[in-house]
């Protein structure tokens, strides 16, 4: 079971900012997957240009094993303060 | 010291605080933002952290300034939640032997914290509301820092 969370416009899409997700996808792309099946408009903006994700608040960098992980969360393009 | 927070600051407190007990400073910068109504097309700017992740990339950030420009210290104080216009949003503010290297590094932080710093930012005003991403000015300002 991890957590996942959404920032920014994205959580404004969903409608939701933090779900747990469980069984937990063992890919990052099978989490992008599973959060976008029910909702078009979220599967789509999680696909724009300059959404990143990070894993265990570490940035990730292309695809990744999900395995152990706690939390999730999908990042829009930062908009600075 | 990097603090993000949702109560309102007061920035000269908080200069005076960093000013104090000096002896080896010669210089301190600080700059201090604060939010715009934009003619009454923003009345109110919400901005979004992600605990645990913003704050530990600025403080990445912070400590390659520290040493790219020698800072002898540095605050960097930040609004999270709701801010009315007129509120200040960030403070910054560098300590150096030297005034030069002082304002570089505060220039430098607020480019970052300008445009890549991982806050998500949206306005409300009567027209309703939109989520902010940095302006080609703010995104050419902070390339400035990656030439040399």
């Amino acid at each position: 079971m991890a957590r996942v969370l959404l920032f920014g416009r994205l959580g404004d899409i969903a409608g939701w900012r933090e779900r747990s997700v469980d069984p937990l996808p063992a890919t990052l792309s099978a989490l992008r997957a599973l959060i976008g099946a029910e909702d078009a408009r979220l599967a789509e903006a999680l696909a724009a240009p300059g959404v990143q994700a990070a894993v265990d608040k570490v940035l990730a960098r292309g695809e990744v094993a999900l395995a152990t992980a706690a939390e999730v969360a999908f990042l829009p393009p930062m908009s600075g303060g | 010291m990097i603090r993000l927070q949702t109560e309102p600051f007061e920035p000269g407190a908080l200069l005076t605080g960093f000013c104090a007990g000096r002896n080896e400073t010669g210089a301190v910068v600080s700059f201090t933002g604060i939010a715009r109504a934009s003619s009454g097309a923003v009345r109110t700017l919400e901005l979004e952290a992600y605990p645990g992740f913003t704050d530990v990339e600025i403080g990445r950030m912070a400590e390659a300034a520290r040493e790219r420009f020698a800072l002898q210290d540095l605050i960097i104080v930040h609004r999270i939640g709701a801010i009315a216009p007129g509120e200040a949003i960030v403070f910054v503010a560098t300590a150096a032997a030297h005034r030069r290297e002082a304002f570089e590094a505060a220039d430098q932080l607020m480019d970052y914290l300008k445009s890549r710093a991982p806050f998500w930012k949206k306005e409300t005003g009567p027209d309703g509301s939109r989520w902010i991403e940095p302006t080609e000015r703010d995104l050419a300002d902070a390339e400035r820092w990656d030439r040399d």
